[in-house]
């Protein structure tokens, strides 16, 4: 099938502030993971963290935003990324066509929250932050700023968000329940999440190393990033440039535990088999995968043994993962990695999995360690969240 | 297209809603600001061991999904599809004070976990062993509509003959204090707390887990048909009637041909021109429902709604105690409902028999 025309794309991560400052980082190999700089947290001399170098009080004078306004940081981000991704779609009045925003965190204004929770009750001006800490709120924000009146909704499903409100976008136009949709997704560092996969002991106190035998845990990361779909008849009404297309979805769950994933990658297996259905592709069609690769030791090989298990007796395309660069940065994670497999089909080149030493005892699996260039038609991007869920998509050129 | 049915509903709420006939036993609580959820047997649903370790919305969302799939002789479904404004918000408050109280440190993850807003749906998957779609919606008031519309979808492309679909919010201590801070629920000492007719501003607040089986199959036993479901952001209070009249010619209806409308009324008197303009004008001569003196207000108090109106559409039968008017219709077939918060988030609901 043809697939559903992505026109617009706009982010902010540790490796950037717009599509083209995240792509020469990524063929560039300018990695941003760092000390945490914008949270105070005692764990600030053991993580290190995929941080956006803007302060909340940069992003209010660039986004413009009022005085008295209550963005949480999340919102902040996400704002930034889907203006310029409007922007970079051409789109001058907003509510022209039936237009939705499908956003996705799984913070939301958490750093607001933590930042102020016992002080609400002792100084009246900080009431205001109280109902930004709703998931909802986000999307809300980024609404206003774009002038969205239509559908607005938001997807939380932990880090596979963002995948799943790409594909809730691609079947609302799919379905004519809308004509265009901003999809996405935004989250930032908190101290919530920060202390949470801490407990999980899932954190690495190094550089991330996916696929690695020696591979220790994650890197946190902040960032936002959202795709504008639009559907043919808008495309070809307005002679839009298509920079690829969403062609595939699946999403399954593993339903194996709240917070691993099984042995086999059940969850991950089905995504993927969905998601070739959907697309009327095979395997073998992949020219590159963009691995969910967060490179927890649990992580890394349930996903590994399902992209075998899904190719079977064939080779398995060039992969890599992207969070040595950006770090995970959770429900936002498969938004900036959209943007990353766009990219990948417009210039043609396979990214770097960085920090990638030795492979994994268990299977006969390397990723593509140097930045590689080749044609590339086809990209499946992978991402999983807590539990069990199990995101897969597949972007392809455009003809 | 494969039309959608509600073929089995499961309601947990502040109201006796289960193991009961139809609200016969409900109580209109005008002296609270925040209401409690009458909790079921868990024990009867989940082993003693889980209960001590699940979070409330957990559990309630465990029991009213085995209600709803009971009530539809099924033992799984294709998909699981959920809504919640706030999530398990007992267990994101007991992380935080842990985090704050502690300096950061002696953490353990369990309540991180469980704050994770799609908790319930994947504890639901994980009870049942279904690898099918799994989705969670967080966004306000149309949480639950967002879930259900996604239930319909799947349907309709074929994707799934059957979806557990279903909306869940809990009370949590701390939040609903500060909620009370901000205006959101109705500050003490200033009862009765009447929906119909408020003096105050914020609502009386509640809780509750409200599931049903969707099937792309006609029962006997068959509640009622989801015609169509549609979210706005955004919308004036005069452009609403508008909305609703294109709304319902798009499924080739009327406002007369609705039986029966069900507004989302909280009793917050700085919003409550944008039901009121539709009582008294569009909907006069329509008979018009509430619930949320009932079930209180809470971003997926609207689930509550439709396990209302599905009751209504089955049994044909009105409890005078969710009569906003007095008019009756000799049939109860084509029910719509609207709901909206603090003049955002606007949903629309139909359903026929």
């Amino acid at each position: 099938m043809k697939g559903v025309a992505i026109t617009g794309m706009g982010i902010i991560s540790s490796i950037g502030n717009s599509v083209e400052e995240n792509f020469i980082s990524l063929i560039e190999n300018k990695v941003a993971i760092t000390r945490i700089e914008n949270i105070s947290t005692v764990h600030v001399d053991v993580i290190k963290v995929g941080e956006i170098k803007k302060t909340n009080a940069e992003l209010i004078e660039e986004l413009e935003l009022s005085e008295d306004n209550n963005f949480s940081r999340t919102a902040m981000i996400g704002a930034f990324a889907a203006k310029q991704a409007v922007q970079n779609a051409g789109i001058t009045s907003i509510n022209e066509f039936r237009t939705g925003l499908i956003s996705a965190t799984s913070v939301g204004g958490m750093d607001m929250t933590e930042k102020h929770y016992y002080n609400y009750f002792k100084d009246p001006e900080l009431v205001k932050y109280i109902s930004c800490h709703d998931g909802g709120d986000v999307a809300e924000k980024i609404a206003e700023e774009l002038g969205l009146k239509g559908m607005v909704t938001t997807i939380s499903t932990a880090c596979s968000s963002a995948a799943n409100s790409i594909m809730l976008g691609a079947r609302l136009i799919k379905n004519g329940k809308l004509d265009r949709v901003i999809v996405g997704g935004t989250d930032a560092l908190a101290k919530f999440t920060i202390n949470g996969f801490k407990t999980l002991m899932i954190l690495s106190d190094d550089y991330n190393k996916p696929f690695d035998n020696n591979r220790k845990g994650l890197n946190l990361g902040e960032a936002a990033a959202y795709l504008v779909l639009e559907s043919d008849e808008i495309v070809e009404k307005q002679n839009k440039k298509v920079l690829a297309r969403v062609s595939g979805y699946g999403n399954a769950n593993d339903a194996f535990h709240q917070t691993a994933s099984s042995e086999n990658g059940d969850g991950a297996y089905l995504a993927m088999k969905k998601a070739f259905e959907v697309s009327g592709l095979k395997p073998s069609d992949i020219d590159y995968i963009n691995v969910h690769g967060t490179a927890t030791p649990n992580n890394d090989l349930s996903e590994g043994r399902a992209l075998l298990r899904i190719y079977g007796d064939e080779k398995v395309p060039d992969f890599s993962s992207t969070k040595p660069f950006t770090g995970h940065t959770l429900a936002a994670a498969a938004a900036i990695e959209a943007v990353y497999s766009v990219l990948a089909i417009q210039n043609n080149v396979v990214y770097p999995n960085l920090n990638f030493e030795t492979p994994m005892e268990e299977f006969d699996l390397e990723p593509q360690t140097a930045t590689k260039m080749k044609n590339i038609e086809h990209v499946l991007s992978n991402s999983f969240g807590f539990g069990g869920n199990c995101s897969t998509l597949i972007f392809s050129k455009s003809e | 297209m494969k039309k959608t049915y509600i073929n089995g509903v499961g309601c947990i709420s502040t109201q006796k809603t289960f193991d009961t006939v139809f609200l016969e036993e409900a109580v209109y609580n005008q002296n609270d600001t925040i209401l409690s959820i009458v909790a079921p047997v868990y024990k009867d649903f989940i082993t003693p061991a889980a209960i001590r370790r699940m979070a409330k919305g957990v559990k309630n969302g465990i029991v009213a999904s085995a209600l709803a799939l009971k009530d539809a002789q099924l033992e799984n479904v294709d998909a699981i599809i959920t809504g919640t404004g706030l999530g398990c918000i007992e267990d994101s408050e007991k992380f935080l004070k842990n985090i704050l109280d502690n300096n950061e440190e002696f953490l353990t993850p369990t309540s991180f976990i469980q704050s994770t807003h799609n908790t319930v749906g994947a504890q639901i998957a994980l009870s049942l062993q279904c690898k099918g779609y799994n989705f969670t919606y967080v966004n306000g008031a149309v949480s639950f509509e967002s879930a259900l519309l996604d239930a319909k979808m799947q349907i309709e492309e074929n994707g799934a003959n059957s979806v557990l679909v279903g909306g869940i919010d809990e009370n949590g201590e701390y939040t609903t204090s500060l909620f009370k801070l901000m205006g959101r629920i109705k500050q003490d000492g200033n009862q009765p707390y009447d929906v119909l007719n408020p003096t105050s501003t914020g609502a009386v607040f509640g809780e509750g887990a409200s599931f049903f089986v969707l099937e792309n199959e006609k029962k006997d036993t068959s509640y009622a048909q989801v015609l169509d479901v549609e979210i706005k952001n955004t919308l004036e209070e005069n452009e609403i009637e508008g909305e609703i009249i294109t709304f319902l010619n798009a499924n080739n209806l009327q406002i007369s041909d609705i039986d029966a409308v069900v507004l989302g009324l909280d009793g917050n008197i700085t919003f409550d021109s944008y039901y009121k303009n539709l009582t008294e004008n569009a909907f006069a001569k329509t008979p018009q429902l509430y619930y949320k003196h009932l079930s209180g207000e809470y971003d997926t108090a609207s689930a509550f709604a439709l396990w209302m109106a599905a009751k209504v559409i089955k049994t044909q039968e009105i409890p005078e105690i969710i009569k906003v008017n007095s008019v009756e219709k000799p049939t109860y077939n084509t029910i719509l409902l609207y709901n909206q918060l603090n003049g955002k988030n606007h949903s629309f609901t139909l359903l026929s028999k």
